[in-house]
């Protein structure tokens, strides 16, 4: 009998993730109070100014109440019920990749990274940590023969005070929303970057990045600040699966771009998704904003969701130069009981401003998907301009998705427009692949990246390569 | 001709749901040799196609059908493909955001893995498909376009031809190629088929009128009805049955 591949089969997903972790940690007692904030602060050496910033969000975040208003069900976390300090102190890494989960090494291989990296990411002790070190510095003498800052968070609190001091919480202030609040709280690291007045940076911030973002903490603080007549393309985040036992992430990322300056914010999101059942999986409760200050600045965000449980993620443009512009591109994939609420906010403040927002959005299994967009226009904003355009791809009939665009426009010399379909991998299309001699898995995979193309596009190469594989892996299995 | 059998069709029932389509059907197809089945609307010649090429959504009551000497039945869509049957579809599906220059490379290379073959580099790749290309009249920019979408049923047809030339099936069955086709599109489309004809391959037509016939000539043709084929003649058989028409050929058949 030939076999019946039904289309409700492509739902269940398994995914390679398989990585238990020895990490010994030197914690701070449970639970949030002024105290541990005061201990944070001092374990990581920090100056007056920043330790009153952090009370003060902590006595503000007390006030607060955890946001309801997404399309979000999961069970609230206990603040009192998690560590806010641990400083990681591996004490058995495996000692070759034979001693690393055979099923991570595979997923490693579908992605197509390479050996070294692999030893890398998978937290393999090389003595040579594979010249990480040396690749690291080579990278940081090209960058700063040019002036380009780009070191953790810490290392900037201290060695570049400020431009810290003066751009920190100026696009996401600590009131901002409950989860950024936290974060300014009790941010423990992340990455600083600084492009200075007509620099080009030279190369994708990237690669270097990947092999240093090893441990890159629960609360994630980042600040890019690219100055006038600048340009830096950043890249977040791995294809690889990220191991993780953090089940809450509240990140923030600022980015703050002066006249004439340009910057790409590039994200590949795989964290731990959950199980089958929908049991475990990462939160994530990320605000990520980019404020066009000047004229002519112009900001992109791209984004390839595939991982956590939960996601809450609206990376925002605020476009207050004259003539600046903002992009959102974004492809989010969610499967098995996996959520999102994702989307996008353009505030369009200046004359001439003009934003464009493409979602992608691809729902498997059980999971939920939201996309929820604000355009805003203000009074002065004369002659602005907002293209948006939401898609959904639905696999099997267990899923959901929905499309939220909120509309505030208060000027009527604005043209918006607004574009959304919803549509399903249609048997048709399948057969004709499978017809073709296409697995299912391939067919799908094709199917999906195929909707997904204007996203990818956007993507840097070396990493729009790997993104379109993590697409077929984050589908695969889901199939027959 | 050789006389070895490419596909064998024994005492076949099937259909969809509770619905009983394709009863008691027999067929032989041998090396070389060109078929046509000619029947009326809704008499299940698409059904067959899609049982053959192992669309889901199909039952198998009975019957066996042997596809070079294998066990059809049992191979997923996907393998009989790789196995050398090929379908072009009535309706070619579209696609979009692939191109067909990658669905080309995607399709070329699952066949040749199936059979043990290396996966083409991307310039012989290219060469290849730009020489069968020419051949039919498809454009570079055709083939940077997205599979199937925005093209007219001519196009449609012609890339069929193109997969059909690349893929190099053992068997092709044809499910109304010609519908939607002008007399122009019909000639290229029915000449590149008839190109691919080296006296091994074997073509399966599916029609319900007999215009195809006259460019591709068959060696048998059936006529299907009741779910089975109730004649067999040569191509003058076709002739006889668009001058009596379905109705009244089927009437006379039967007594
Ligand atoms: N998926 C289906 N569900 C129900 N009936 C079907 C289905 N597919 C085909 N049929 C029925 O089976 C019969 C044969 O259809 P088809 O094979 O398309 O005929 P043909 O190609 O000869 O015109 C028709 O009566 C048609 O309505
Ligand atoms: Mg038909």
């Amino acid at each position: 009998m030939a076999q019946k591949p039904e289309i409700e089969d492509l739902s269940g997903d398994k995914y390679k993730y398989g990585f238990t972790t020895d990490i010994e940690t030197e914690s701070a007692p449970k639970g949030l109070n002024e105290d541990i904030i005061r201990l944070i602060s001092k374990k990581k050496n920090e100056p007056d100014w920043l330790l009153e910033r952090r009370l003060k969000a902590y006595n503000h975040w007390l006030t607060m109440v955890e946001p309801s208003w997404a399309k979000l069900a999961y069970e609230k976390v206990n603040y009192q019920d998690l560590f806010y300090y641990a400083a990681p102190k591996q004490k058995v890494k495996p000692k070759s990749l034979d001693e690393v989960d055979p099923e991570l090494l595979k997923t490693y291989d579908k992605l197509g990274i390479p050996l070294k990296e692999q030893e890398v990411l998978s937290g393999v002790a090389v003595d040579a940590v594979f010249d990480s070190v040396s690749v690291a510095t080579t990278y940081r003498t090209k960058l700063k023969e040019k002036g380009i800052i780009f070191c953790s968070i810490s290392e900037a609190v201290k060695e570049h005070s400020d431009l810290v001091q003066k751009y920190l919480g100026s696009v996401v202030p600590y009131t901002d929303n409950f989860f950024a609040c936290l974060n300014s709280a009790v941010f423990t690291d992340g990455s600083f970057v600084y492009i200075p007045k007509g620099v080009r940076c030279p190369m994708e911030l990237s690669t270097y990045f990947r092999i240093n973002a090893q441990n890159t903490g629960q609360f994630e603080r980042t600040l890019i600040i690219a100055d006038e007549e600048s340009y830096v393309s950043y890249l977040e985040g791995c294809t690889a699966p990220q191991r993780d036992e953090n089940q809450l992430h509240a990140a923030i990322v600022e980015i703050v771009i002066l006249k004439d300056a340009e910057v790409k914010y590039s994200t590949v999101q795989n964290w731990y998704p959950g199980d089958k059942e929908g049991k475990g999986g990462v939160y994530n409760f990320v605000t990520k904003r980019a404020a066009c200050r000047g004229d002519n600045a112009k900001v992109s965000w791209t984004q390839v969701e595939t991982g956590s449980a939960v996601t809450w993620k609206y990376p925002s443009c605020i476009l207050q130069g004259n003539n600046s512009s903002g992009e959102f591109y974004s492809v989010a994939i969610t499967n098995n009981f996996q959520q999102a609420d994702t989307g996008t906010k353009m505030i369009h403040i200046g004359k001439n401003t003009t934003s464009r927002i493409i979602s992608k959005g691809i729902s498997a299994g059980h999971s939920n998907q939201t996309y929820r967009g604000l355009v805003k226009v203000s009074k002065g904003a004369v002659n602005s301009r907002n293209y948006s355009q939401c898609d959904s791809l639905l696999i099997g009939s267990t899923c959901g998705s929905h499309t939220v665009p909120y509309i505030e426009n208060e000027n009527r010399t604005a043209v918006l427009e607004h574009e959304a379909t919803t549509s399903k991998i249609s048997e048709e299309q399948l057969f004709y692949c499978l017809q073709r001699g296409l697995s299912e898995e391939q067919a799908v995979g094709l199917i999906v990246n195929g909707f997904c193309k204007e996203v990818m596009q956007k993507l840097p190469m070396e990493f729009a390569i790997e993104a379109a594989k993590l697409i077929n892996i984050s589908l695969e299995g889901s199939v027959g | 001709m050789t006389n070895k059998p490419i596909l064998e069709i024994r005492n076949l029932y099937a259909g969809v749901d509770d619905k009983e389509i394709i009863k008691n059907f027999n067929l032989t197809i041998h090396e070389g040799e060109v078929h046509a089945i000619m029947g009326p609307n809704g008499a299940g010649k698409s059904t067959l196609s899609h049982v053959l090429t192992g669309k889901p959504g199909y039952k198998i009551l009975k019957g066996d059908v042997l596809f070079n000497n294998k066990n059809l039945l049992e191979l997923s869509a996907d393998e009989r493909a790789c196995e050398g049957l090929f379908l072009i579809m009535q309706y070619p599906v579209e696609i979009p955001g692939v191109s067909f220059m990658t669905f080309l490379k995607y399709a070329l290379n699952a066949k040749r893995k199936y059979i043990g073959q290396s996966e083409l580099d991307t310039m012989s790749f290219m060469k290849l498909v730009k020489n069968e290309a020419e051949k039919l009249g498809i454009s570079q920019e055709m083939l940077k376009r997205a599979v199937n979408v925005g093209f007219s049923g001519g196009e449609k047809k012609r890339m069929e031809t193109l997969q059909m030339a690349l893929l190099k099936p053992s068997l092709a069955i044809l499910d109304e190629a010609d519908s939607g086709l002008d007399i122009d599109a019909l000639k290229v489309v029915s000449g590149g088929i008839r190109g691919l004809l080296d006296g091994k391959r074997s073509l399966l037509i599916i029609t319900h009128h007999q215009d195809l016939l006259e460019y591709i000539e068959p060696d048998f043709v059936h006529v299907f009805a009741d779910g089975h084929i109730i004649k067999t003649g040569d191509k003058n058989l076709a002739l006889e049955l668009e001058a009596k028409g379905y109705t009244d050929f089927i009437k006379e058949a039967k007594c």
